[in-house]
């Protein structure tokens, strides 16, 4: 089980079931994605965030 | 987003936590799950309920920026793809009343029977990942937010800068909705500040405020942007570049001073400051961002105390240096901010570090609960006819139609030669359309298909397996971009964008019915993990992967393992590093699945992703053979060894290392020490080193605590450029300033002289707050020596893995792949990638083991089926491409008398590359054969629909 939906959270969850686990992605939220969903770009290289 | 699309991902939303029970491998996980009272499956995301809901509600995705309604979806690319109803604000859940939403609801997806749930769910590991929270809002308030409209969050800012945010990306000042002329950013803020109980760094304000000022100069070149720091703190790998880059390029001002509060004057805001050489000053300013700090989550003490995990004194999880991701509870792991304020990659490194260290645990159980999605056969018979293609255009709700006649497309779709079908979905990604397609593409016959939507990047992969669950391979669709090449740019002119849409989908189809199958072959992997050093981050790395099951060869270049590990002394956080050695050491040691050679290197390599060959020297004349499927790169850095302020000339200078090295065997060099003045930035930010080296000022302040304790009547100087103690080592720093150790500035303009005199040394520096040079007669001066690539070149060769322009490897993306090289199979972790603390070399290594381990476990690496492949008969064996080939993914090989190419399909990327420069032509790229795109070109001109194959 993962605790939040945050870039971490979906991270691990995806790998995770890459290795073979199944996953349990609990978000408080109604979607997944965090604060990264609401970042316009990130730093160092301006990339766009979703 | 893939987490969406994986089967053996259950995303639980509106979901929180409420008992974890059992222990290890067996825990029992109480879920709580509030009702989002409209059903996932059903939900096409039209956006119908949102239009019609009369309750306005603050839209919270866009910082209470913009106004929603009660039923609503964040973002137009959240997962789940599904709206929900906010249950506070609804007047249906609170008062029976209302119930437009369910009346305009086309799908039937609003269901008000939803009830909570309680689940009780059965897990073997847990990784807390809950993030960060907000500063309090008192904090804010304090800087005239909530009084003066103009003082906005960094939040908030990102919101007016992003082109999907409430003003479009038009950056205006909410008082006025006019755009400013003059920002201030403030930095710190709920940061490095007590009186808020925020003593630690936050990490990321510094460089997420430059961001944003280069993003603000970009919408508004005319903008003045002035940044208020106490130290520049970018000591991410990269950052100091970007930070010179937004300085330089768009003029923003740095100014050292902390701002203690903001007035308002006449409608705008009045700041004043003091400069460092004590002066005030004061500007007006039209807009103040305030760079808001990362604190702990809000809901921190609830999940410690379900978890029963411990927290640090500032309400952060508790992990120690030597084991970063561990809680205090076994089978409990965590991963991102709540570990510590920190930055999107090193998150995202943490989160696969934390992945690792469950997948240790679980290795015995591995495959028992994943769900593998089976397809039917491919219809070759079918695939083989004469195209019968299926045209889809799409209305992407009102995102094309609002511009584009999508009926129209669609009519003029069906005169296009060899179209059979043709469809216009609201949404043809929703669940309830691809099913649609599906049964169309049984129903006709359909052995082509294209999509008039949006970009293959996002959605592709959705209509491919839409085909593959009916028979057909997923190569025979074409999409056709009528969204953001089309109805996106030309929103103005919508006759001529429908017109354009037509000529996308005529191309399009002329495409599809040259499209031909693919083969998706998977290969072999030879289940052994090859670990190249054998210092904190590659011992931690073969551990990782032995305990998951994996033989793992551990290759360290001297005749002891422990790398850099050995040298030190301390760990920065005060524990005793020879003990985190000595048991790193032993993990290794006592595991019967590592192998370790010492005294070796590596000779050659060669291979792909799965089937890599590996020559070892050991020792002066021995080889060795080793196969393996994935290699691990921790070969680790080195310190710089100064070469200037007279180090090698004089005994009493030293590097920092060299002092620990002294202060382990005794205090009796101090014995008439009085004076110690350590240096900052040697050979970092400099010119022998344009990186910085993000450990030396925490590892200065360390070693100063250190002297004090042994030494208190010790006068401690420490000549630094920012002082980037940052996390929680802010702590340690703060610390040292209270013990009394002095601190100067210097800029590189006028750096530390050190001075030889007859009789011990001098240290000259300018001090900018008395503006007058000191001259300190110094016992010891201690240089913080920066940390140096090893001489990667040879090996960067060897593997085809590129190097930063500082020396060390370059990660395949920054935050996406930040431990994999751009090179299939090959992974990256501790000094190697940069320079890193210890505790962040551990987290990277187990990154590093998780990503390794992935490949290892499938046992098959499956190749992405757009690869390039050679007409060897035309072939002339140039080997051009092999030279030109970034991924070592094309080979020359010796057929009978001459020499032939091959593509090495597993390793290939599909870049394209060799094809374009074949001279003669003969190697095509799957799925982008030239005659395809010589007939979507053709199709271009008006008469082209009538050729239509090329010809």
């Amino acid at each position: 089980m993962v605790l939040g939906g945050g870039v971490t959270g979906v991270q691990a969850a995806l790998d995770l079931a890459e290795l073979g686990y199944y996953v349990y992605l609990v978000e408080k939220k109604a979607s997944i994605g965090g604060v990264m969903a609401q970042l316009d770009k990130t730093f160092p290289t301006n990339d766009c965030s979703i | 987003m893939e987490a969406g699309r994986s089967p053996n991902i259950e995303i639980l939303t509106n979901a929180s936590l409420n008992a974890i029970e059992g222990k290890p491998g067996a825990f029992k996980a109480k879920v709580y799950q509030a009702p989002r009272y409209i059903n996932e499956d059903l939900c096409t995301a039209c956006g119908m309920c949102t239009m019609y809901c009369p309750r306005p509600i603050a839209d919270t995705y866009n910082e209470r920026l913009d106004i929603t309604r009660a039923p609503h979806i964040d973002y137009a690319q959240a997962i789940p793809s599904s709206y929900y109803i906010d249950a506070k604000a609804c007047l249906r859940v609170n008062y029976s009343t209302c119930n437009l939403c369910a009346q305009t609801c086309t799908a039937g997806a609003i269901d008000f029977s939803q009830q909570p749930k309680e689940l009780t769910l059965d897990v073997g590991a847990v990784i807390l990942a809950p993030g960060f929270g907000r500063v309090d809002r008192e904090v804010l308030e304090k800087f005239g937010y909530g009084t003066y409209p103009d003082v906005v969050t960094s939040y908030e800012f990102e919101r007016l800068t992003c082109a999907s945010g409430p003003t479009e990306g038009h950056i205006v000042r909410p008082s006025d909705n006019r755009p400013p002329k003059k920002i201030a950013f403030l930095q710190c803020i709920g940061s490095r500040d007590e009186t808020c109980g925020n003593g630690y760094c936050s990490s990321v304000c510094c460089m997420y405020a430059i961001k944003e000022a280069s993003v603000a100069k970009d919408h508004e070149p005319d903008l003045d942007i002035s940044i208020f720091f106490m130290d520049v703190r970018t000591q991410g790998k990269g950052f100091d570049d970007a930070r010179k880059r937004a300085q330089d390029k768009y003029g923003i001002k740095v100014h050292r001073a902390r701002v203690p509060r903001v007035e308002q004057i006449e409608g705008r805001l009045a700041l004043t400051w003091t400069n460092e050489d004590g002066s005030h000053e004061s500007e007006i300013f039209d807009m103040v961002v305030l760079s808001e700090g990362l604190a702990s989550p809000e809901d921190a003490e609830k999940i410690a105390g379900v978890a029963g995990i411990e927290l640090n004194h500032y309400q952060f999880c508790k992990t120690s240096v030597g084991s970063p991701l561990a809680t205090s509870k076994e089978g409990i792991l965590v991963a991102g901010a709540f570990q510590g304020p920190k930055d999107i990659p090193e998150s995202v490194t943490q989160a696969s570090g934390a992945a690792a260290i469950a997948s240790e645990l679980l290795a015995d159980c591995r495959n028992e609960k994943t769900v593998t999605v089976t397809y039917p056969e491919e219809r070759a018979d079918l695939q083989a006819q004469e195209p019968r293609i299926g045209i889809f255009v799409c209305h992407c709700g009102v995102n094309i139609s609002g511009v584009i006649d999508v009926k129209a497309v669609r009519d003029y779709a069906a005169s296009l030669p060899g179209v059979v079908l043709y469809d216009d979905p609201l949404y043809s990604c929703s669940q309830d359309a691809l099913k649609a397609i599906a049964e169309k593409i049984k129903e006709n016959d359909l052995n082509r298909v294209v999509i008039a939507a949006c970009s293959p990047r996002t959605h592709e992969p959705l209509f491919q397996e839409t085909l593959r669950s009916v028979g057909l391979n997923p190569a025979l669709i074409e999409m056709a971009n009528i969204r953001d090449q089309c109805s996106w740019v030309h929103a103005q002119e919508p006759e001529e964008a429908t017109e354009k849409a037509k000529d996308l989908v005529r191309m399009a189809a002329a495409k599809a019915r040259l499209l031909e199958p693919l083969e998706q072959p998977t290969v072999p992997v030879t289940p052994v993990a090859l670990v190249l050093g054998g210092g904190a981050a590659g011992m931690s790395a073969a551990s990782s992967l032995a305990d998951q099951g994996f033989e793992v060869v551990l290759v360290e270049k001297e005749k002891a393992l422990g790398g850099n590990l050995s040298r030190l002394t301390w760990t920065l956080d005060g524990d005793d590093a020879a003990r985190v050695l000595k048991d790193m050491v032993a993990r290794v040691k006592k595991n019967k699945r590592i192998k370790v050679m010492t005294g070796a290197t590596l000779q050659s390599i060669s291979g792909y992703v799965g089937n890599f060959t590996s020559t070892i020297a050991v020792g002066r004349k021995k080889t060795e053979i080793v196969n393996h499927g994935v290699v691990i790169l921790a070969t680790g850095g080195k310190e710089y060894k100064p070469l200037s302020y007279a180090y090698g000339e004089s005994s009493r200078v030293l590097t920092q290392l060299e002092l620990e090295e002294k202060l382990q065997r005794g205090k009796g060099f101090l014995k008439n020490a009085k004076n110690v003045v350590m240096i900052q930035c040697v050979g970092s930010r400099g010119d022998d080193m344009a990186h910085c080296s993000r450990l030396c000022c925490t590892q200065a302040v360390k070693n100063a605590l250190k002297l004090k304790e042994t030494k208190p009547d010790l006068r401690i100087f420490i000549l630094y450029r920012d002082m980037r103690t940052y996390g929680f080592y802010e702590d340690l720093y703060r610390e040292a300033r209270k013990q009394g150790i002095i601190f100067v500035r210097y800029t590189p303009d006028r750096k530390p002289e050190v001075l030889k005199q007859s009789r011990g040394i001098k240290v000259r520096v300018f001090d900018r707050l008395i503006g007058e040079e000191l001259n300190i007669p110094a016992s010891l001066v201690v240089l913080s020596s920066g940390i140096a690539p090893m001489e990667n070149q040879e090996l960067s060769q060897i593997l085809k893995a590129p190097l930063t322009s500082d020396g060390f490897f370059l990660e395949a993306h920054a935050k996406l792949r930040p431990v994999e090289l751009s090179v299939d199979g090959v992974y990256l972790c501790g000094l190697a990638h940069g320079p890193k603390s210890l505790e962040e070399s551990v987290a990277q290594a187990k990154a590093a083991a998780a990503k390794a381990a992935i490949p290892l476990a499938k046992g098959r690496v499956a190749v992405a089926p757009i690869v390039s492949r050679v007409n060897k008969d035309q072939c002339i064996g140039c080997g051009l491409c092999e030279a030109l080939c970034p991924f070592n993914a094309i080979r020359l090989v010796k057929e009978g008398k001459r020499k032939k190419a091959e593509t090495i399909t597993a390793s290939c990327k599909g870049c394209g590359i060799c094809a374009t420069r074949c001279p003669t032509l003969c190697i095509s790229m799957g799925g982008f054969t030239d005659e395809a795109i010589m007939a979507q070109i053709h199709a271009f001109s008006p008469d082209g629909c009538k050729g239509g194959d090329g010809s």
